[in-house]
């Protein structure tokens, strides 16, 4: 079941992970798309949506490799239920406004930008590859979200009203990117540092203050979701489901 | 900020110059509306090089281009191969000068 030179600790439950960040981060940014409040927004946000499908297509292809029973990145993206998908919670909860899609943006690129960044060093090259490539990507989407953050929360009462709620409401999801993990081939309790160094300047600089950290709700990586899932797949899966085995 | 009903009030214009990675100079290669310098940039780099590596753009408030009229085209660009006085070819080359 495993590649050659693919060291044991990359699991498949690992790449789905990976994956379900991607994917579902592309599924709600997709839902912005002519729905924007600017043209050009539209744009950047279709871009960063497509590099996240990118980067979801060639983890959950590998993942279906390694896992080795036949299931492609269409069998894995469209034909599994949410207890089987095992992305954070963060990405999966409704884009509300902009200013909550761009905490979201803010957060999960803060986040995946270290972890691409240390995984494009790991002993297995598949995985390396990958993120190397998702990386420069991730940087992109980072100095995005960073400078609207910045805008909003440092622009009129009501968008600094709007950014720092976003802001605070979010926060405590942030929490379950960062439980430890040793067997993974990054220990994601290592990210939180670096996290923390790329979204504290920028909550900074856009006068924001920087929410207490409390209780948070994890669970997403083990299957156990907020409501907003199923009804998310739903909508992406509905056509595969009704026409399984269709070609397209 | 934009007000919301302001539209594209507070969103000005600007101009979109990119040198490809082997290009030797900057060419125009459209326009765009943002709030800002960088804003304009980075939506300069989505809609118009798909974030090509090595590419260098240029982003230009409309505003501060100044144009030459059509309507004084014939005065700004006459070609002055009929106006001898202009060509300094009243005097003979000197010797020794056979690249001037």
């Amino acid at each position: 079941m495993n590649t050659t030179g693919a060291p044991v600790h990359t699991t498949v439950d690992y790449l789905l992970g990976l994956g379900d960040d991607a994917l579902v981060a592309a599924q709600r940014l997709g839902e912005w798309v002519t729905a924007a409040p600017e043209l050009e927004e539209d744009v950047a946000l279709a871009n960063i949506a497509l590099d996240q499908l990118g980067a979801a297509r060639l983890l959950l292809s590998y993942a279906g490799e390694l896992e080795g029973v036949g299931r492609d990145e269409d069998a894995l993206a469209f034909l599994r239920t949410d207890r089987e998908y095992r992305n954070c919670l963060l990405v999966e909860l409704p884009n509300g406004d902009f200013a909550m899609t761009m905490a979201k943006l803010l957060f999960l690129s803060a986040y995946q930008l270290p972890l691409y960044t240390a995984l494009s060093g790991c002993a297995d090259e598949r995985l390396a590859a990958i993120a190397g490539k998702a990386r420069k990507e991730v940087a992109y989407h980072l100095d995005h979200a960073g400078l609207w953050t910045v805008r909003l929360g440092d622009g009129t009462e009501e968008s600094h009203r709007r950014m720092r709620a976003a802001v605070e409401e979010l926060w405590p999801y942030t929490g379950e990117l960062f439980v430890a993990d040793p067997a993974a081939p990054v220990d994601p309790a290592g990210l939180r540092a670096a996290f923390l160094a790329n979204v504290e300047p920028v909550l900074e600089t856009a006068t924001l203050p920087r929410p207490a950290d409390g209780w948070g709700p994890t669970g997403g990586r083990a299957g156990l979701h907020t409501e907003h899932l199923s009804y998310l797949l739903a909508e992406m899966q509905v056509l595969h489901r009704a026409h399984p085995g269709a070609r397209w | 900020m934009t007000a919301p009903g302001e539209g594209r009030a507070g969103w000005p214009l600007w101009e979109v110059f990119v040198r490809a990675r082997r290009g030797l100079s900057h060419t125009h290669v459209g326009s765009l509306h943002a709030p800002d310098a960088e804003l304009a940039l980075r939506n300069a780099r989505d809609l118009y090089t798909r974030r090509q590596e090595g590419v260098s753009i240029w982003v230009v408030p409309a505003g501060a281009i100044t144009a030459s009229s059509p309507d004084e085209k014939d005065a700004f660009f006459e070609p002055s191969a009929d106006k001898v006085y202009r060509h300094p070819t009243f005097y003979p080359v000197p010797d020794g000068a056979a690249h001037l």
